[in-house]
């Protein structure tokens, strides 16, 4: 082909060009430096203000000059060029700047596909239903503007209707290629350091604030649907990381069981097991929030000494596990003797009331040890609050004498000090506890408000035992959730204390939309594709075949789309249709009209041929030229068009041959 | 060279076309992506690698999207083109320079619109139209000329870009346009009138002493000779009426190839007659033609000066030209 001098930029396209850049660029501003934001806006205003008054726009090396300042701020500001944040904040740049020398068509083209892409960049940070119609939303803006572009000036909405019609159209593609696309599993390479920042979850370590702060968030921490019954709320002790190394202010998991591997638990299950499956929201941890204990573990996945199941890695995407649990049971009734040393020591130091209250206890049995302080809890004048005042050096002493008032991890934490002290095995537990179920799909929400913490304390006959000292404080919070245990005016989110029965309804209508989206649209991975494909009755799908497949469904497609904007065959003009059927009837008769005879001349020959038709055929034929060629068709009320079409059932019938 | 030459003439279908109208089949549209298109390919792969390695879900989603966007115009551009009729007019002569217009009536026989269709010769300017749902238009593709003759502009090529610039699809319609190019007048004065003379009948261009009367038109009178005056005075009458002139406008005026200067090239003294005819032409003058081997009796009016022309603009090679 020859070269042709780009197409040049029409005026009234610019304005398009300009809201594709406000439209894909700001929408970012919430993640990017100010100083980007204000350079980006004032780019765009800077270009709809040249646009307005038709000017020139600046010269090339001034905006050479504005980028090479701009990307060096950029690598200032991140600390580097690539990676996620970084990346994203380059390409926001080149879209406020590139407009500035927008001059011709290929210009526009390429600002187009820099729009395409930074819609990409949207996910990264959010993948919810809204930011999915708004992919469909944006990306008609989009392919409006190139529509705008290559067809030149027409009303807004005809665009618009133009550009949903092309994405309707392409819409089977994209289910076609959502469904068997072989998929991969990512990342292709090591993925940068910012690529998981921001996911929140339990600790990994437990000091006073650690849990209370996360009960302030209504963020959904995973969903579980139970394949039975739904076991009582009291039973529902999901498991999170073990505690057992304090220091004084801080519960740690001991690095003891890392460096020689703790033989496997032992669990003897004493009641039915309950078959579950849960999907976690991703929280960069390696722990699986199973239900207290579980006897059977997903694929990848390991039971660890201190009974938590745990993923091989941590967990990065939001994913899904089946799990089956054991709600009575005993476990590790013997217990190995450095797991039980460690589920002793105590710092050297520190909290004196405490150590000398437990060593008044010290010569009870092990179980009445336990009861004497679950005793204290619950006669003497504790509260359970989200706002416990302040505690200082000794943290325990002040909090079990003085104030008081405190969430689960100071009473967990405060039990776990006392039987230690009056030696007795113990460990302190994170997790969740209990979980709302959603009548609409069935699913047991459970919250970063169901956060939790529990002890557990080991007797020689009986194992690892679980005791809640929150229970003896709040029963309701244990027996009917956080919500109940709480006074009004605690600061709890929104979204868990909601009142009015629709607005509860609503809100689970919602979450249970999102938990299907998350599970059919985010969490479609391959193990989803296989899951999917051998339902569909593809039991064992490779990705050759998968690709054969999916070419040919998308040729059927393209031929289908390809019928539906076929020309329609004139078969929408009814005059054309009439008249030939008129002559169709005649040809049956023996008289065949040739394509270059015109109806009167047809007409003339007819009444030469066959006088018998005369006077019918002269009258379609003036019909039709009337209709055809005629003048003031415009206001036609159909009138001779039926006249015509009589004209066909009013043929004399057809002598019928002899055979 | 030569085998590639007849495989461009194979596969796009180079030869002239002869039934009325043209219609566009699949088999003489052509497809390629555009650059824009190849960018556009570009971008949705790393858009794929960027959605699988930081495993987005919705990032599958709108490349999956944007490849069947892609899918979807490409199979638009193609239609876009594909049933249009083409049917070609017969273009107006033209003095050599100026721009030739080949009319060119375009029918979409189908419920879309078509848009930005862009047609034009071969390194000749560009001309683009847009047809309504079942709608018909005519355009006219111009062809910058050079040389006096009868001039066939070669095929047709007609793109488009529509509906998302990413591909271009094409067609080469070789409708028989002909045209004849005159010569480019050069502007001398009349032979047979002396100068003095010619500047009086200058003055009295508006021809009023001369003016003798209103009659009904004929077809032959130019139009510029109706009294459009008195026409719109006389609104019941249904004929038009044309001035008739008296004096010595009338007398006859032979321009002949011998008057012209003979030191000048054969394309000149072609030129100078044209500009010859031209002036007697403004000057309603009764001019007959004389050429070596033709002769054209002397006449006036519209028909008559184009006569004249064409004679001019096919001296000498007409036999050639027509062989084609």
């Amino acid at each position: 082909m020859r070269a042709r001098p780009p197409a040049a930029l029409e005026h009234g396209a610019v304005p398009w060009l300009l809201v594709v850049a406000l439209a894909t660029a700001g929408p970012h501003a919430e993640h990017l430096p100010a100083w980007l934001t204000v350079l980006v806006a004032a780019a765009l205003l800077w270009r709809t203000w040249l646009w307005h008054q038709q000017q020139r726009m600046p010269p090339r090396w001034s905006l050479a000059l504005l980028v090479i300042a701009a990307v060096a701020a950029i690598g200032w500001q991140f600390g580097s060029l690539f990676g996620k944040d970084a990346g994203v904040a380059m390409l926001v740049l080149f879209m406020a700047l590139k407009p500035l020398e927008m001059h011709n068509r290929r210009d526009a083209l390429v600002v187009i596909m820099l729009g395409y892409f930074l819609l990409l960049t949207h996910y990264f940070y959010s993948q919810s239903i809204p930011t999915g119609l708004w992919l469909l939303a944006a990306c008609t803006l989009l392919t409006g503007a190139l529509l705008r572009l290559h067809g030149g000036a027409q009303p807004v909405i005809a665009i618009a209707r133009d550009a949903g019609l092309l994405l309707l159209q392409a819409l089977p593609f994209m289910l076609l290629l959502y469904l068997l696309f072989p998929r991969v599993t990512g990342p292709l390479w090591g993925l940068p350091q910012d690529a998981h920042a921001g996911l929140s979850g339990l600790p990994s370590q437990m000091s006073p604030g650690s849990i209370s702060n996360l009960t302030l968030s209504g963020a959904i921490a995973f969903r579980s649907r139970f394949a039975g019954e739904i076991p009582e709320q009291a039973d529902l002790y999901w498991r999170g990381p073990v505690f057992d190394e304090y220091d004084g202010v801080t519960w740690r998991a001991s690095r003891q069981h890392g460096r020689s591997p703790a033989p496997a638990p032992v669990i003897e299950a004493r009641g039915p097991a309950h078959d579950y499956s849960s999907i976690l929201e991703a929280h960069n941890q390696r722990w699986l929030l199973a239900l207290d204990v579980p006897t059977r573990l997903p694929p990848d996945s390991s039971l660890a000494a201190t009974l938590e199941a745990q993923s091989r890695e941590p967990l990065r995407i939001r994913s899904r596990f089946s799990f089956s649990s054991v709600l009575d049971y005993r476990v590790n009734r013997m217990e190995a003797p450095a797991s039980l040393q460690q589920a002793l020591t105590l710092p050297p130091q520190g909290n004196p009331r405490t150590r000398a209250l437990a060593s008044e206890w010290q010569s009870r049995p092990p179980a009445r040890i336990a009861e004497a302080a679950l005793a204290m809890f619950r006669q003497e004048d504790f509260h359970y609050t989200l706002r416990p005042p302040l505690l200082g050096a000794d943290a325990i002493d002040e909090f079990l004498f003085d104030s008081r008032r405190g969430f689960c991890e100071h009473y967990a934490s405060a039990f776990v000090f006392l039987m230690r002290a009056a030696g007795v095995p113990a460990r302190v537990v994170a997790g969740y506890q209990g979980g709302e179920l959603n009548p609409v799909d069935g699913y047991l929400t459970v919250r970063q408000s169901d956060a939790h913490a529990w002890a557990e304390i080991w007797l020689a006959d009986e194992g690892w035992l679980r005791i809640d000292p929150t229970a003896a404080v709040a029963p309701s919070r244990i027996e009917q959730g956080i919500v109940a245990a709480l006074p009004a005016g605690e600061p709890l989110p929104g979204i868990i204390r909601l009142d009015a029965d629709w607005m509860r309804d609503l809100r689970n209508r919602w979450e249970a939309a999102n938990n299907t989206w998350n599970q059919w649209v985010l969490g479609y991975n391959p193990q989803r594709q296989r899951e999917v494909l051998s339902r569909l009755g593809w039991p064992d799908p490779d990705w050759r075949s998968m690709t054969a497949l999916l070419a040919v469904l998308c040729g059927l497609a393209l031929l289908l789309v390809a019928l539906w904007t076929l020309p329609g065959r004139r078969r929408d003009d009814p005059v054309q249709r009439a008249w030939q059927a008129y002559c169709a009837q005649l040809g049956r008769r023996g008289i065949v009209r040739a394509d270059w005879e015109g109806p009167l001349d047809f007409a003339q020959r007819v009444a030469r041929e066959k006088p018998e038709l005369a006077t019918l055929t002269s009258e379609a034929a003036r019909h039709y030229a009337e209709l055809r060629y005629g003048e003031g068709d415009g206001d036609s009320d159909g009138e001779p068009l039926r006249r015509l079409q009589q004209c066909v059932q009013r043929l004399p019938p057809q002598r019928r041959r002899r055979i | 060279m030569r085998r590639r030459e007849r495989f461009q003439r194979w596969l796009f279908h180079l030869a002239r076309d002869e039934q009325v109208p043209i219609v566009l089949t699949q088999r003489r549209i052509f497809i390629v992506p555009t650059s824009g298109g190849l960018l556009f390919a570009v971008v949705l792969a790393v858009m794929l690698i960027g959605a699988i390695n930081y495993n987005l879900s919705l990032g599958h989603a709108l490349t999956f999207l944007l490849a069947g966007l892609g899918l979807v115009a490409m199979v638009h551009t193609f239609h876009n083109l594909f049933g249009l009729r083409l049917t070609a007019g017969r273009a107006e002569p033209a003095f050599a320079g100026d721009l030739a217009r080949f009319p060119l009536a375009l029918e979409n026989p189908r419920r879309q619109p078509r848009r930005a269709l862009e047609f034009s010769f071969k390194d000749q300017p560009v001309v683009t139209a847009d047809l309504s749902p079942q709608g018909r238009a005519t355009i006219a593709v111009p062809f910058v000329t050079h040389q006096r003759g009868r001039l066939d502009p070669g095929r047709v090529t007609l793109t488009t870009r529509y509906p998302l610039g990413l591909f271009r699809a094409w067609s080469y319609p070789y409708p028989p346009f002909s045209c004849v190019v005159y010569p480019k007048p050069l502007r001398t004065p009349l032979p047979g009138a002396s100068p003095g003379a010619h500047a009086d009948h200058r003055q009295g261009d508006s021809g009023q002493e001369d003016f003798a009367g209103l009659r009904p038109r004929q077809i032959s009178d130019p139009t510029r000779h109706i009294a459009w005056k008195a026409v719109a005075r006389r609104s019941d009458e249904q004929a038009l009426l044309v001035k008739q002139f008296a004096g010595g406008a009338m007398d006859e005026l032979w321009l002949d190839w011998s008057l012209t200067p003979a030191e000048r090239g054969d394309e000149d003294r072609l030129s100078i007659l044209a500009g010859w005819i031209m002036a007697a032409d403004e000057q309603q003058a009764c001019y007959g033609l004389r050429l070596p081997g033709q002769q054209i009796a002397p006449a006036q009016g519209d028909a008559h000066r184009s006569s004249c022309l064409q004679a001019l603009a096919l001296y000498g090679e007409t036999e050639a030209r027509d062989a084609r």
